[in-house]
């Protein structure tokens, strides 16, 4: 049977959560069928088409999608689902919100968040924060399963040539209705595929002084982060979080810096290739789990830093 | 409008866990439990729905060997009303714990249901919102803001790209997310009250739910550990260090 993975886009453009969803589909089995519900996103089931590996592509273009709303994309995979041996998609706050829906109505378990796949039915995933790492074996006949994007590599995007069938049922709950948004704007790579990525915490005091983070990141090509603390405080918007219960980020390099390194924090970036920790605090955690330390003061340090870079 | 909050004992967040020397599982003996910060959150949230008149009643439930009774005990004294134990000897998966929810749900018909978004043992983010599709319910996950309005509710969610507001009608289910609100500190005087606040046991049986198990642990193991690396004297240091030896920039 085959593999239904669930693409992650925004109705114009295939998200690059769901290329590296196809690799860890890739390695269940070997025919994928790429799911593309939404709402005039035939552009993005063309992409999908195009991804190696790819042998089909499901459109669903229909109004109850538009928005990705768990009550109706729910009932359109729960359908789809049955005729397939895995349901798998990222384990973004898309793929976290709809997929337990989806296993509750096909009456199977969840695996969330896998970062290996030992064998069709068996997959590792982290828990506790990142500080156990546990081994599953899935003991339904279909199996859903979101997946940690950073723990596996991107599939390409081109060299596919999938067919586009378009499916037609349209499930709309009426119960949930999309009211706004506030999507937060960055020239900046996504935070999850950024090579490099420098995050912020309390130790910036404020949100002003994120423009040094922010000039340290523009120079490397990065991505700017922050701790749940300058969260919390308002430095920063909530999608810069990084941690057990923000984004996991595992970029070539990653700056800890104005962060002491708590456990939830370091879920997030353990997996980063090169920690380079900045802190003045010489007992800070972080310093446990960074490759470079440094002990410096953070406002010295950083326009310092990126003037010399 | 009734109110229903789940909660869920687990590990205090400040414990760093370890794994059995056999990796069976973790080592949770003694080691300091806690109310899963996410159902703090929820148990706040609830409280203070009925505090502005929003809501009438708020009733937690807790599913778990007898010790989660400590839990229910925590959210009492934060001001919910009465608890409920469904009592088992191990806790079962996500989707038993939402089956055992919707029977309670069936039996109370509030017409809000929360939940931690996540508990932080298992990390697994998937009770609420399989509860959802069990009762064919709407919800709104990893919420930071929610608002009573009528027979509906306005929930803002945290969501990758930044923040979305859902409008759901009632009953629905809510997911909590850490900035919905700062829960407050118990006083005395309401943890000596909490005692006293009903609490009924309950049985999967009394309900009529089989607990069955969807998957099985094979192992546990313990994190690839980083090697602690080394302190570079100065900013000069750590840019050769970059180039030279990590050669990542
Ligand atoms: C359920 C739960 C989930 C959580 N999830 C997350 C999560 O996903 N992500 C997350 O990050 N946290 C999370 N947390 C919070 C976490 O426990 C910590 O509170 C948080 O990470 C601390 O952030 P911080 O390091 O920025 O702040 P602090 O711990 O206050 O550290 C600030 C650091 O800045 C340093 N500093 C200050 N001034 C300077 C200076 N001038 N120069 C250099 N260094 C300076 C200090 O020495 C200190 O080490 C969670 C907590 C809970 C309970």
């Amino acid at each position: 049977m085959a593999i239904l993975i669930i693409a992650e886009h925004d109705n114009s453009t295939l998200k690059s959560a769901t290329l590296n969803t196809v690799t860890a589909a890739s390695q269940m089995g070997e025919e994928l069928h790429l799911l593309v519900a939404g709402e005039g996103c035939a552009a993005v089931a063309e992409a999908a088409a195009g991804v190696a590996g790819v042998s089909k592509v499901l459109l669903a273009d229909n109004a109850a999608y538009g928005r990705q709303l768990a009550e109706n994309l729910s009932l359109l995979v729960a359908e789809l689902g049955k005729d397939y041996s895995h349901v798998v998609a990222p384990a973004t706050t898309t793929g976290k919100n709809v997929m337990p829906r989806v296993a509750a109505l096909l009456d199977v378990g969840q695996i969330s968040d896998i970062i290996a796949v030992e064998a069709a039915d068996t997959f590792e995933r982290p828990i506790y924060a990142g500080n156990a790492i546990a081994t599953v074996q899935s003991l339904d006949a279909i199996k859903v399963i979101t997946v940690r994007g950073t723990a596996f590599d991107a599939a390409a995007s081109t060299g596919g040539s999938a067919s586009v069938d378009r499916v037609s049922p349209a499930h709309d709950a009426g119960t949930s209705a999309f009211v706004s948004e506030e999507m937060a704007k960055s020239d900046r790579p996504e935070l999850t595929a950024a090579s490099v990525v420098v995050s912020g915490g309390r130790g910036l005091g404020n949100g002003e002084n994120f423009a040094l983070l922010e000039s340290l990141a523009d120079k490397l090509g990065g991505a700017v982060g922050a701790s749940r603390a300058a969260v919390d405080a308002g430095f920063v918007p909530n999608d810069m979080q990084v941690g057990q219960t923000g984004k996991i980020v595992a970029p070539d390099i990653y700056f800890a810096v104005g962060i002491s390194g708590a456990i939830q924090h370091l879920a997030g970036m353990k997996d980063s290739k090169v920690i380079v920790a900045i802190n003045k605090d010489e007992e800070a955690p972080i310093f446990q789990v960074a490759d470079y330390s440094l002990v410096a003061d953070l406002f010295e340090a950083v326009p310092e830093l990126e003037s010399k870079l | 409008m009734k109110v229903l909050v789940a909660v869920k004992r687990v590990i205090d967040y400040n414990v760093k866990v370890r794994v059995k020397p056999d990796n069976s599982d973790v080592d949770l003996a003694n080691v300091k439990m806690a109310l899963n910060p996410f159902c703090e959150i929820a148990v706040e949230e609830a409280v203070r729905l009925k505090e502005s008149g929003a809501a009438s009643e708020v009733v937690v439930v807790s599913i778990g060997p007898k010790a989660c009774q400590e839990q229910i005990r925590t959210a009492l004294a934060l001001g919910a009303d009465r608890g409920i134990q469904i009592e088992t000897e191990e806790l079962p998966e996500s989707l038993s714990v939402a089956k055992l929810l919707a029977k309670v749900v069936e039996a109370e018909q509030p017409g809000l249901v929360i939940l931690g978004k996540q508990s932080i043992d298992a990390d697994n983010n998937q009770t609420g919102q399989m509860l959802g599709a069990l009762l064919n319910r709407p919800q709104g996950t990893f919420a930071s803001e929610v608002k009573i309005d009528g027979d509906s509710v306005n929930v803002t969610r945290e969501v990758d790209g930044g923040l979305q507001t859902l409008n759901l009608k009632l009953p629905a289910i809510v997911t909590t997310d850490l900035r919905l609100n700062e829960p407050r500190y118990a006083k005395l005087p309401d943890i000596m009250k909490a005692k006293r606040k009903p609490l009924d046991v309950k049985t999967p049986a009394d309900l009529g739910v089989d607990l069955k198990n969807h998957t099985r642990l094979l192992k546990v193991s313990a994190p690839a550990e980083r090697q602690a690396g080394i302190r570079v004297a100065s900013v000069d240091e750590l840019i050769d260090k970059l180039k030279n030896e990590a050669k990542v920039l």
